[in-house]
């Protein structure tokens, strides 16, 4: 073996066009790998968007159904809980909705799309660590003092909401309840799930 | 060394014939998936006419719509029914991400068939395209069976002529042949009509042809698509070796 | 740069990474002359590496359960992203690592491979080979399909024909039920996922370790560590890094072509490679027609079949399958001549070994066929060429007319 008259030059240039023809290669076969761990078509129909009829649904009263796993709740508020929304800023951690829970649509002061103001969308979930808070529609009990003009407590570790789901001061949880992208199909039957793009 | 590989390379290639094991040879069906037009008549024909007792229950609404370039609700409107007979086993009705299930329970099934009733997604990876094409095509009057007809490619076949409006009840007609025990046996020449339907013998083939064109579909939906992206995979290889290869000249310049 | 010097000389302070470097490729010295022969181990080890890659995608996927099995395998080929291509990858990795290592094991014969000093690097091949073969049985089952599961049911049965009344214990026990069923199912998933791949990645790291301390054969059979220069480099060596690295990408490059003309073109191979029965769910009540093993497994099939039952027992036919496979471990001292490579050795190790490799294709080819008088004469005509190779190994080297070995490498 001898390495005298050795083209260093001419061995530089196939090294490295051989690596780069290698690394593409390898990356082209990586990629059917990475893709392989999204959401299959199975999960993407098990996580279609979900119809609720809200024709029957009475002021002050709450639906719950199920939207890729997670509790989704319909609430009708009450005119008085609509009026009482306003009161309520000083003593909630975000009561403009700065942090992005919700679609823009929702970016206003009782979280839900204009036109149908009174009916809120919200995912169930506490944003503290992830339990289910309980529907508290009922003025000044006991246990959640005087001042409980009507919202969600999570019996995990306190935290409270109020009626649009806006997150109270003070409280573990650090965010608003996520609204999800939904929309009206009609009068009486929202889509959860699906957008269809502007408010 | 060379001929010993060449040899063996060799042996392996008339082995790939398949027996047909009871003798009968199968009409060759022309499968084009290409062929939008037909695969599209062929789910229509499937959905209408298999889809009620038989599951299809790995193949999904949508990913068909996409690939026989149908919209979504073409799809809801022409190939979802929300009949019972077309609900999943659970009650819920087909939506278009929804595999195609089928309400009919196994233990119906085994009541009203005798047996259960295979689901056909990949039935044509198992039976072939051939078979399927000859067997929706062989089924003859027959009064001793339980629905009054028999089939020429699955003999005693538990399952009902369901396409007979379409393609009129046929009989056989029979012919001695000698056999291999040089005995002479009655075989099955030909066929004649009893009823005849509403479609002529070239359109009813032509509809199975579309039939089984679609159930070539469905058994694997990405063919086409690895038939394209393998194209590219050899060119770039083709490439890789070019430049792999001189690099390996290159080094192996030092050996003598 | 210094930085990298200087992070390597921080871990070599450690592990010794440099040191594995130059043991093993910089300055592993390989003979010069390795032919076309000598590309199957790296390429086992590819073959290998892709099996697992896929393997842990389809794990993701598909569900052990003999409900679910079958179906979850179409879920994988139709929804998941690129599943059907993973899976294409991972059933024609199967045979391919099949086909590579039988090539890679018939170098061994031909060059002689297997002799001293590298006896035990062979049972280390051959243990690779058996526990592969246990790999493949194990994943066979899991599609659950019709030839998956009758043809498990066959193999089980195997072993009940093992007499003395371990048979059928043994046949439960392995089932971990009265048939095969969805017990068997989850225990062979587990066999095939983890401790199978665990064994032959143990087994592929001694058997590489065993080779770089004897150093390779080569086609000629001469040992080179026999001719060293003043700097102690054997002066038919060149280092394996870069020569024989460079070389085997070419290799693999060559072999992916054929890999992938499989995977995107091919990938039922007329059947061979994923069986056409297979695309029906198994049942327990319906036996097919014809019970096949997959290709690479029809020689030992044959065999099997071709000796008749004795004694009212299965039991011979299980016992001369088990000694095709288990004399693979003698031939170190089976074959007594001192001679290595085929290229020096007289006509009628050339014959023997041509008739030997005849058999096994022969047999091959039998296993897939249906039963019938004229091919079990056959298939008993080749099972004793077959063996009687062995006999020739013993006999051979008393009165064959060999050429003289050279001291240095030929091309």
């Amino acid at each position: 073996m001898s390495t005298d008259g050795v083209d260093n030059s001419r061995r530089r240039f196939l090294t490295a066009a051989t690596s780069v023809v290698g690394v593409v290669g390898t990356v082209g076969l990586a990629i059917p790998f990475i893709s392989s761990m999204n959401p299959s078509a199975r999960a993407k129909a098990a996580g279609a968007p979900v119809e609720v009829d809200i024709s029957k649904l009475e002021p002050g009263g709450m639906v719950t159904v199920e939207w890729r796993g997670k509790p989704v709740w319909v609430v009708r508020r009450t005119e008085e809980n609509m009026k009482d929304l306003q009161g309520l800023a000083d003593k909630l951690a975000d009561p403009n909705s700065e942090t992005t829970q919700q679609p823009e649509y929702a970016k206003n002061l009782h979280r839900s799309r204009s036109d149908t103001a009174n009916v809120i969308v919200m995912v169930g979930i506490c944003t503290h660590l992830g339990c289910s808070p309980k529907y508290r529609p009922e003025m000044a009990p006991a246990d959640l003092g005087a001042d409980w003009k009507g919202g969600f407590f999570c019996p995990c570790h306190g935290s409270t909401f109020d009626l649009a789901g806006r997150v109270f001061s003070g409280v573990p949880a650090p965010t608003n309840l996520v609204v999800p992208p939904h929309i009206y199909l009609s009068k009486s039957v929202i889509l959860v799930g699906k957008d269809g793009g502007a408010a | 060394m060379k001929k010993i590989i060449v040899a063996f390379l060799m042996s392996m290639l008339p082995v790939l014939v398949l027996a047909a094991g009871d003798g009968m040879h199968n009409d060759k069906v022309d499968i084009d998936l290409n062929n939008k037009a037909s695969l599209q008549n062929g789910a229509k024909l499937f959905v209408n006419y298999c889809l009620s007792c038989h599951s299809a229950k790995a193949m999904r609404y949508n990913r068909m719509g996409k690939d026989l370039e149908l919209s979504d609700e073409q799809v809801e409107k022409n190939l979802i029914f929300t009949a019972d007979y077309s609900k999943k086993p659970d009650g819920e009705i087909n939506k278009i991400g929804s595999l195609m299930e089928v309400a009919m329970q196994t233990r119906d099934a085994k009541q009203w068939f005798g047996t259960k009733i295979p689901d056909l997604s990949v039935v044509s990876r198992s039976r072939g395209a051939d078979w399927l094409y000859t067997y929706l095509r062989t089924f003859y009057i027959d009064e001793s069976r339980p629905f009054g007809v028999n089939n020429q490619r699955f003999p005693s076949v538990g399952m009902p002529h369901v396409m007979w409006e379409l393609e009129g009840l046929k009989k056989p007609v029979y012919e001695n042949q000698k056999g291999a025990d040089g005995k002479d046996h009655k075989v099955i020449a030909g066929y004649e009509t009893v009823v005849p339907g509403k479609m002529s013998k070239v359109e009813f083939d032509d509809a199975m042809r579309d039939l089984v064109n679609y159930m070539v579909y469905m058994g694997e939906p990405a063919l086409l698509e690895r038939k394209t992206i393998g194209v590219w995979v050899m060119l770039f290889l083709v490439l890789f070796f070019f430049v792999s290869y001189a690099m390996k000249k290159e080094f192996w310049k030092d050996i003598h | 740069m210094d930085k990298l010097i200087a992070l390597l000389g921080w871990v070599d302070d450690r592990f010794p990474l440099s040191k594995m470097w130059k043991e093993h490729l910089s300055e592993y010295y390989a003979p010069k002359n390795f032919n076309f022969w000598y590309f199957f181990g790296s390429l086992a080890i590819l073959v290998f590496v892709l099996q697992i890659v896929t393997g842990i995608v389809l794990t993701m996927y598909y569900k052990p359960d003999a409900e679910m099995a079958f179906f979850s395998v179409e879920y994988i080929m139709r929804d998941v992203n690129w599943g059907w291509f993973i899976r294409y990858m991972h059933s024609t990795g199967a045979s391919a690592f099949f086909l590579v290592v039988y090539l890679h094991m018939f170098r061994g014969l031909m060059y002689g491979s297997y002799k001293k000093p590298r006896e035990l690097l062979w049972i280390f091949g051959v243990l690779i080979y058996l526990a592969l073969m246990a790999e493949a049985f194990f994943g066979y089952l899991l599609p659950w399909g019709q030839m998956s599961y009758w043809g498990a049911q066959v193999i089980v049965n195997l072993f009940a024909a093992i007499p003395f009344g371990i048979g059928e214990p043994l046949s439960e026990w392995l089932r971990g039920d009265f048939v095969i069923s969805d017990a068997t199912l989850n225990r062979f998933f587990a066999f095939h996922v983890i401790a199978l791949p665990f064994v032959l990645a143990a087994l592929v790291v001694v058997h590489i370790l065993a080779l770089h301390e004897t150093g390779s054969n080569n086609p000629d059979g001469i040992e080179i560590k026999k001719n060293k220069g003043p700097d102690g480099i054997p002066l038919d060596g060149i280092p394996f890094h870069p020569y024989y690295t460079v070389k085997d990408i070419v290799g693999v490059v060559v072999f992916l072509m054929f890999f992938f003309a499989v995977v995107f073109f091919a990938p039922e191979m007329g059947g061979y490679f994923i069986e056409h029965a297979n695309f029906e769910q198994a049942d327990p009540l319906k036996t097919p027609a014809h019970i096949a093993p997959v290709w690479y497994f029809t020689p030992f099939y044959a065999m099997l079949r071709a000796v008749p039952n004795m004694f009212g027992s299965q039991f011979p036919g299980v016992a001369v399958m088990g000694a095709a496979i288990i004399v693979l471990f003698f031939l170190p001292w089976i074959d007594r001549s001192p001679i290595k490579s085929i290229r020096y050795r007289g006509t009628c190790f050339k014959v023997a070994l041509g008739a030997f490799v005849v058999s096994f294709i022969v047999l091959g080819w039998l296993g897939t066929q249906p039963v019938s008088d004229l091919l079990t004469l056959m298939a008993q005509i080749f099972t004793t060429v077959y063996f009687l190779y062995f006999v020739a190994l013993w006999v051979i080297p008393k009165y064959e007319k060999t050429k003289p070995v050279p001291e240095r490498l030929t091309s």
